[in-house]
């Protein structure tokens, strides 16, 4: 199996630069990521651009790489023991990894929905203010309408609005997996990742949110880890393809479902493999 | 055939019904033995009495718990404010911040001296923490103390119930899932404040369950207390006077309690209270716990 | 300010971890560096001569002696009732059952009542049969002691048998006795631990044997004969004013230390044994 070189810049969508900070890079950059478990090389050498404000998804075959991928961004992997990374991860044009990156801000800038919807273990509006408490948020005139913006953004206000105090564990999956996005929202970030987002939830609560994530993607970027091919077609704007660590192709969505250029994107798209 | 291997059903059957019912009935023949064995005392000198009054006199009849009640406290409160805060210190690090080879190598260390009889860490207090409280920490603030006191007791005892405290906490916070925690970093908390606003909060039925079972084991432990505490009936005025548990009450007077009437009876009394409180206090942790459950559903 | 406060409660948690480590470590330092220099051949071989309590000559033997016959005794009658009882609740009655909830809520209490209730209790049953201090008292009491810690912990490895092998079983037509059988081999591992964990909750158990078992110079040969074990022979001759008494005491902590040791390294190996045949 040869390594695949990165798909050059050129093949990328143009950056849209970010004229506050005079950053010209994508929204996330990767460069030359390596990620190694004990002495298994699990990421070979990723090289990758995030276009901004759309939604990217990163599919492939179980074990691929896209989840261990995805917690790179906002360095989830820092607390394992026998995780070694090399390389560069730019957000906003800070590269993450830098010796002297702080790691709390980078991932204030990052929401991130797991696969298994974890409320935190207290009451719903304190699950959505949570985040902005930590940084410093007080007042409860404040944190009340954060909540309620928040939790309507999501469309669990009409809801929950009369048990904000009752504890979050109540709700349902579905409920609670909104509740996850309005609390990751509740922070204000630029980013929005999904780790399978859907995957534990039934139909209807995964039409929900997907429909969210369109609803909100002209003013987040989101990267989304899916399972499904049918949800990337349904919802993504740009694909990354991942096979054995490595990132074999990324483009539109129109592009790599409809005129995949390599071989292996052919084979997993029309269901050689999953 | 299958009439013997029937036969051999039914009789195991009866024979395991039989060893349940006996095991469950120890616990009141216990309750009930030592009720009975009370009644005389708590007949002749009122249950108000006995627990209210602190004249310890047995060859004259006279026979007041209190201060013997208010030496179990004190010896357990002491123990359980030194216990407490080390043990959930010590877990929380072990736990969160330290390297899964120290977790290793500390559980084992924890788990091989939790089985350490009583008695042994009684030897080790009179050597070495009765000698220190007396020539070393006493001269600071009284006039004179011989070790032997609420404090040594205090002391001993937080050690004995501390490995128990650690053990559970470290079970219960191994259980606090780990997506909850990222979820917390994922929001840009710093690993302490996942600690303290999540990790603390998901725990704590576990760390009340771990409290009582400490405190019911401080309470009833004998030989150990007895053996640094000092054995003195007076009141103690303070840390560093000598006291005297119910436990140590018990075991230091069975030799004589046949000599004196009531003396058996006061005795199997101060035994009973020990059951008593135990049994009680279990069982309100227990419901304790019910209600925390169903109303936070941590 | 967030920063500071994470600094001071780090600092505090590694030196707590620190101090309860160094302390456990020194108490096993000071039981070694006492007990090491009386520890003998003779020491463990003799009983002692003149009276235990000022007599210069001879060891422990009678505590060693006695404390094993305790222990042997007081195991075999606690697994006679603690394995029925545990099989019982798990793979007869069914998992539900008010019964067995009630059972264990009263093992669980049982559990957590100190030793000094069980040694009076015991005391009052011995009066009540006329019983005298002696083995005989002691085992009863510390049977009645340790049933509750080996229910426990056999209940423990029982819950997780999977309900689909006791039905494998029982479909193939094998009674509720004979499915037991099946699982009991199973649950060896287990029952080792338990008992490994109910010895040494046993042997060290000084409240226990107090009123029970007496205290003599000498092994017992039958069970109405008082006999001597190794926590009392520790109580009873720290506070002897005569040296050499004083050292037997020691000798008595360290042998009692080193027992215990032992049983927790091999409760541990059995257990690891266990977790590594699960289903």
């Amino acid at each position: 199996m040869e390594l695949m070189t990165a798909p050059s810049i050129a093949e990328q969508p143009t950056p849209k630069a970010k004229s506050s900070s005079g950053c010209l890079r994508p929204h996330i950059e990767v460069e030359n990521l390596n990620l190694h478990i004990q002495n298994n090389h699990i990421l070979k050498n990723i090289n990758l651009a995030i276009p901004d404000k759309s939604i990217t998804c990163i599919i492939g075959p179980s074990g691929c790489g896209k989840t261990t991928l995805l917690r790179t961004f906002n360095r989830l992997h820092d607390g394992s023991v026998d995780v070694k990374i090399t390389g560069k991860l730019f957000v906003d044009c800070e590269d993450i990894y830098d010796k002297d990156a702080e790691v709390t801000h980078i991932r204030k800038k990052m929401g991130l929905l797991a696969q298994r919807p974890c409320s935190l273990p207290m009451s719903i509006i304190d699950n959505v203010v949570y985040g902005p408490r930590i940084h410093g948020v007080r007042g409860r005139r404040k944190l009340y309408a954060i909540a309620r913006h928040q939790l309507n953004a999501v469309g669990l206000w009409e809801e929950v609005k009369d048990r904000l105090k009752s504890p979050a564990s109540k709700l349902s999956i579905g409920q609670q997996q909104r509740l996850c996005l309005a609390r990751g929202l509740a922070v204000e970030p630029e980013i929005i990742l999904g780790d399978e987002a859907t995957s534990a939830l039934d139909p209807i609560s995964s039409k929900t949110i997907e429909e969210l994530f369109l609803s909100i993607k002209d003013k987040y970027t989101i990267v989304l880890v899916t399972h499904t091919l049918r949800q990337a077609k349904r919802i993504a704007d740009y694909v990354a393809f991942m096979y054995m660590g490595e990132l074999i192709e990324f483009g539109t969505a129109d592009q790599v479902f409809n005129h995949p250029k390599h071989k292996l994107t052919k084979e997993y798209i029309s269901g050689g493999f999953s | 055939m299958l009439k013997g291997r029937l036969l051999k059903d039914k009789i195991a059957r009866h024979y395991m019904l039989l060893a349940t019912i006996l095991s469950i009935f120890i616990l009141f023949l216990i309750g009930g033995g030592l009720l009975i064995k009370s009644l005389p005392i708590i007949r002749e000198k009122s249950l108000w009495t006995l627990l209210t009054t602190s004249n310890w006199r047995p060859f004259k009849g006279d026979f007041g718990f209190a201060s013997y009640i208010l030496s179990t406290l004190y010896v357990t409160g002491i123990a359980i404010i030194i216990a407490l805060p080390l043990s959930l210190l010590t877990s929380i690090y072990i736990i969160e911040y330290a390297s899964p080879r120290i977790l290793r190598a500390f559980t084992a260390v924890v788990d091989l001296l939790s089985g350490i009889p009583p008695v042994i860490y009684g030897v080790w207090g009179t050597l070495t923490i009765v000698p220190f409280i007396s020539e070393k920490l006493a001269p600071h603030f009284v006039e004179f103390s011989t070790g032997y006191s609420v404090l040594a007791g205090g002391i001993v005892l937080a050690i004995m119930i501390i490995p128990l405290i650690i053990s559970i906490l470290i079970e219960v916070f191994s259980a606090v899932p780990k997506e909850m925690r990222e979820a917390s970093l994922s929001l840009g908390a710093t690993k302490w404040q996942t600690v303290k606003k999540v990790v603390i909060r998901k725990s704590i039925p576990g760390i009340v369950a771990a409290t009582v079972l400490a405190i019911s084991r401080a309470f009833g432990e004998t030989i150990a207390v007895l053996m640094v505490c000092g054995n003195f009936t007076d009141l103690p005025k303070s840390i560093f006077d000598a006291c005297y548990p119910i436990p140590a009450l018990i075991a230091n007077n069975y030799g004589e309690m046949m000599s004196v009437p009531r003396y058996e009876s006061a005795l199997m009394f101060a035994a009973f209270l020990l059951f008593f409180i135990i049994v009680l206090f279990n069982v309100i942790s227990r419901l304790v716990l019910i209600q925390i459950d169903k109303r936070y559903q941590l | 300010m967030k920063k500071l406060e994470e600094k001071i409660f780090k600092f505090l948690m590694i030196g707590s971890t620190v101090l309860i480590l160094s302390v456990l470590l020194y108490i096993l330092y000071v039981i070694m560096k006492k007990g090491l220099p009386s520890l003998s051949w003779d020491m463990i071989s003799k009983i002692p001569s003149g009276g235990f309590y000022l007599g210069k000559e001879g060891g422990i033997l009678n505590a060693i002696m006695g404390s094993l016959y305790l222990i042997f005794f007081s195991v075999i009658i606690s697994l006679m009732v603690s394995v029925p009882v545990v099989m019982y609740l798990n793979f007869t009655l069914r998992r539900k059952s008010r019964l067995a909830a009630f059972a264990r809520l009263t093992f669980d209490v049982l559990f957590g009542i100190p030793s000094i209730v069980y040694g009076a209790f015991g005391f009052t049953l011995m009066i009540y049969f006329g019983v005298q201090a002696s083995l005989l008292g002691g085992i009863i009491a510390i049977s009645l002691l340790i049933i509750p810690v080996m229910i426990r912990s056999i209940d423990e490895v029982a819950i997780l048998i999977p309900n689909d092998l006791v039905e494998a079983t029982k479909s193939l037509g094998a009674t509720n006795y004979e499915t037991i059988k099946v699982i009991t081999r199973q649950l060896l591992p287990g029952i080792s631990t338990a008992v490994l964990l109910s010895i040494g909750r046993g042997i060290g158990d000084a409240a226990t044997v107090l009123f029970t078992a007496g205290y003599t110079d000498s092994i017992p040969t039958s069970l109405s004969q008082p006999t001597a074990s190794l926590p009392l022979a520790i109580f009873f001759q720290l506070s002897s004013p005569v040296e050499e008494v004083q050292n037997r005491a020691y000798a008595a902590a360290l042998v009692l230390t080193i027992i215990i040791l032992t049983l927790s390294f091999a409760a541990r190996y059995f257990s690891r044994r266990l977790s590594k045949n699960k289903i």
